[in-house]
């Protein structure tokens, strides 16, 4: 589970004093992604053997469905968390692009495989928007994509008013919810696996992906590295656009329905399922495994109590709960040990 | 600097190509060659209706409304319980706390896992909900509709809470009783291009047309966009621009009650008649104190009570959804099925100070 550890830090931060503080931490990220994995397979299991209706392959197929736009948009966000950035309007990206499309389908008698190109490269143009922003003006994401949040919501709105598009063609809207031939396995999990497989590799397995943990412990230090840190960034803010153009095109298939509240308030619980997947909120940590069983955790808890007849404010309860314990528990389990270990220093000289 | 223009331009490139290529590759599905066979769905009404099947015992109905927590969801679905208690059925209201189309199939997919024999919806979407709830209907829910109808096909019944031509004929019916039959009356309606306020304005014009309205007088109407602080302006410049004015109409719950505030508030009260669209909770203290008559409304308590008999009946066989179906509603009495599926509740309810505190919503 801990392979990631290996590049969690910088080589100039390793080298300071520091350094045992910062194994502690690293032990940490190891055990909170098996932490999360093992709650994952417990929540299965309870779910399965107490949940009337769970353990079904239809349900298999429900769950899966729910989670794919949340899983894609976790891939790009797990990246741009990791460089102590974050994406804030991805919901609200989600959102124009959908309705983009159908004013697209609507209008322009383009064909929908261009439309879908056009839609993704919009969703790149938007998220190049962020970038610029936040490197090319050094603003902190946070303002910038809150800011970009409402600006494209709102533009959303313009696109298609309070009307919706729905004339979608029927073998379009089916195939994105068809399963794969003899399983209840969703076929839009194929490319969802494809494209986290290439995020993993990335991040785990490439110096670029390694410079990602080096920006989020310090960008400055990684700068003397000799890594382009406002470029990289710049571009996974452009690769966050053009994934949540993606998610637009199939958000817009799944429910047959190009309109401007799509997807709002799904910029939450994305963050919700990176951060409860072990990534720091502060930068620097965090693999793709964990934010992978993260998204699942949240899905199957979020089924599993909407089959035993939890009602609605019970599971956003639950979410948020989730969300502080996934930020607190971390860093207070990082601050016991660091404490602990300086005591175990302390004492030799003590005596 | 340089490398990081390079890469921009080597990124922009490549994607503008890849889009090239993927745009000629595909022959490409456009709106005019799709063929837009959306009438895919089943036929809403298969098999036969026996009229004389009895209603089953133990049905598993859910209310699955727009959004809990919504006090005009909560009035209709409790509506619903009643008339599920009474055919000693278990009844399920479960919903999203955010009125969203997205939400609601995820909780019809739960419904439909979790085997329900009626899903009783009011939809936040006429067509996102459809996929789920043809598939709920593939494991064998029957589908009704309330309030807010989703396409036809992709349910059995819409229980349909007034007809526009039910409205307009009661509005101009209470304005003419209130100013005793004759004057000039205005409306005060919602947005300009609200798509049902002003089907019923013109049904309403075209009812002032019959003899026994032929003397009074529609002088204009005036539009509060559905904002308390507007409809509350426009009422006063409706009063200051028509001197003689003796009666208003605000068919939108919202204006109706920023009328009665101001009318209530001024010299023209109970002189200046109201009425309107509106609920018992906003209007009651403009009832008792007299600056308005009567208005009008849907009661949604009935609302859901009949879409839940409408449920029951169809899981039991006594009807397919078919028009001229008929079925008993409990106290409601004997309704019929229309045509694609829709039953109407009926005339709204009128409330004035004799009723107004048997109603709380």
């Amino acid at each position: 589970m801990a392979h990631d550890s290996l590049y969690a830090a910088p080589p100039t931060v390793e080298a300071e004093p520091g350094a045992g503080r910062l194994a502690t931490l690293r032990g940490l990220l190891g055990s909170w992604d098996a932490a999360v994995v093992a709650a994952l397979v417990v929540v299965v299991l309870v779910a399965g053997l107490t949940v009337e209706n769970f353990a079904t392959g239809r349900n298999a197929q429900f769950l899966l469905l729910d989670l794919v736009p949340l899983a894609l948009i976790a891939l790009p966000m797990t990246l741009i968390v990791i460089t102590g950035e974050i994406d804030l309007s991805v919901a609200s990206m989600v959102g124009l692009c959908s309705t983009l499309m159908g004013q697209l389908w609507l209008s322009s008698g383009l064909s929908l495989e261009l439309i879908c190109v056009l839609v993704v490269l919009l969703g790149a143009v938007l998220g190049a928007v962020n970038g610029l922003f936040v490197t090319g003006f050094g603003l902190p994401s946070l303002a910038v994509t809150i800011g970009t949040l409402a600006l494209y919501r709102g533009l959303s709105f313009v696109v298609l008013g309070d009307q919706a598009v729905a004339d979608f063609p029927a073998d379009w809207t089916a195939a994105v919810v068809r399963n794969i031939p003899g399983t209840s396995i969703p076929v839009v999990l194929v490319p969802l696996l494809l494209l986290a497989l290439v995020f993993g590799v990335v991040l785990h397995a490439t110096p670029a992906g390694r410079a990602l943990y080096a920006m989020g412990n310090n960008d400055q230090a990684a700068t003397f590295t000799g890594v382009s840190v406002a470029r990289t960034k710049f571009w996974l803010f452009v690769v966050s656009g053009a994934v949540c153009g993606l998610v637009g095109i199939f958000w817009t298939l799944r429910y047959a329905s190009a309109r401007g509240d799509n997807a709002t308030g799904l910029e939450l619980t994305v963050v919700t399922a990176v951060l409860l997947g072990g990534v720091s909120i502060f930068g620097g940590r965090g693999a793709l495994l964990g934010v992978l069983a993260g998204v699942l955790l949240l899905g199957v808890l979020r089924n599993a109590l909407q089959l035993a007849d939890v009602d609605a404010n019970a599971l956003t309860i639950v979410t948020g709960t989730l969300l502080i314990a996934s930020v607190v528990l971390p860093n207070a389990v990082a601050d016991i040990r660091a404490r602990l270990h300086r005591r175990r220093q302390r004492q030799p000289v003590a005596s | 600097m340089s490398a990081y223009r390079r890469g921009l331009r080597v990124g922009a490139t490549s994607l503008t190509l890849a889009a090239l290529l993927l745009s000629a590759a595909c022959g490409g599905t456009t709106r005019d060659n799709s063929g837009n066979d959306a009438a895919g769905g089943d036929s809403q009404a298969s098999g036969a209706a026996n009229p004389d099947a009895a209603i089953k015992e133990g049905l598993k109905i859910a209310f699955l409304p727009k959004q809990l927590n919504n006090p005009y969801f909560t009035v209709s679905d409790n509506g619903g319980k009643d008339a599920v208690t009474e055919i000693k059925g278990e009844f399920k209201e479960v919903g999203p706390s955010e009125a969203s189309a997205s939400s609601q199939v995820s909780y019809i997919n739960t419904l439909s896992q979790q085997g329900m024999d009626v899903i009783v919806t009011s939809a936040n979407d006429p067509n996102a909900i459809c996929g789920a709830l043809n598939q709920a209907k593939a494991a064998g829910a029957k589908i009704v509709t309330f309030d807010s109808d989703t396409k036809p096909e992709c349910r059995q019944i819409f229980v349909n809470q007034v007809t526009a031509e039910g409205i307009a004929e009661n509005q101009v019916k209470l304005i003419s009783q209130q100013i005793g039959g004759e004057g000039e009356i205005a409306i005060l309606s919602a947005t300009a291009n609200a798509t049902n306020q002003n089907a019923w304005i013109a049904l309403m014009k075209d009812e002032l047309k019959k003899p026994e309205y032929s003397k009074i007088k529609l002088v204009t109407v005036a539009y509060g966009n559905d904002d308390d602080q507007k409809s509350f302006q426009e009422t006063q410049g409706l009063l200051q621009s028509y001197p003689n004015l003796k009666g208003i109409i605000s068919p939108t719950t919202v204006g109706v009650a920023a009328a009665g505030r101001y009318l209530s508030g001024s010299q023209y009260k109970g002189k200046v008649k109201l009425t309107g669209l509106g609920t018992p909770n906003q209007m009651r203290q403009y009832v008792k104190d007299g600056t308005v008559d009567a208005f009008a409304l849907w009661s949604p308590a009935d609302l859901g009570y009949l879409a839940a008999y409408a449920g029951a009946a169809l899981a039991s066989g006594q009807i397919t959804g078919a028009e001229g179906d008929r079925f008993k509603a409990g106290k409601l009495g004997e309704f019929t099925v229309g045509k694609e599926g829709v039953v109407v509740l009926g005339p709204p309810t009128v409330f004035d100070k004799n009723n107004i505190d048997q109603f709380q919503f």
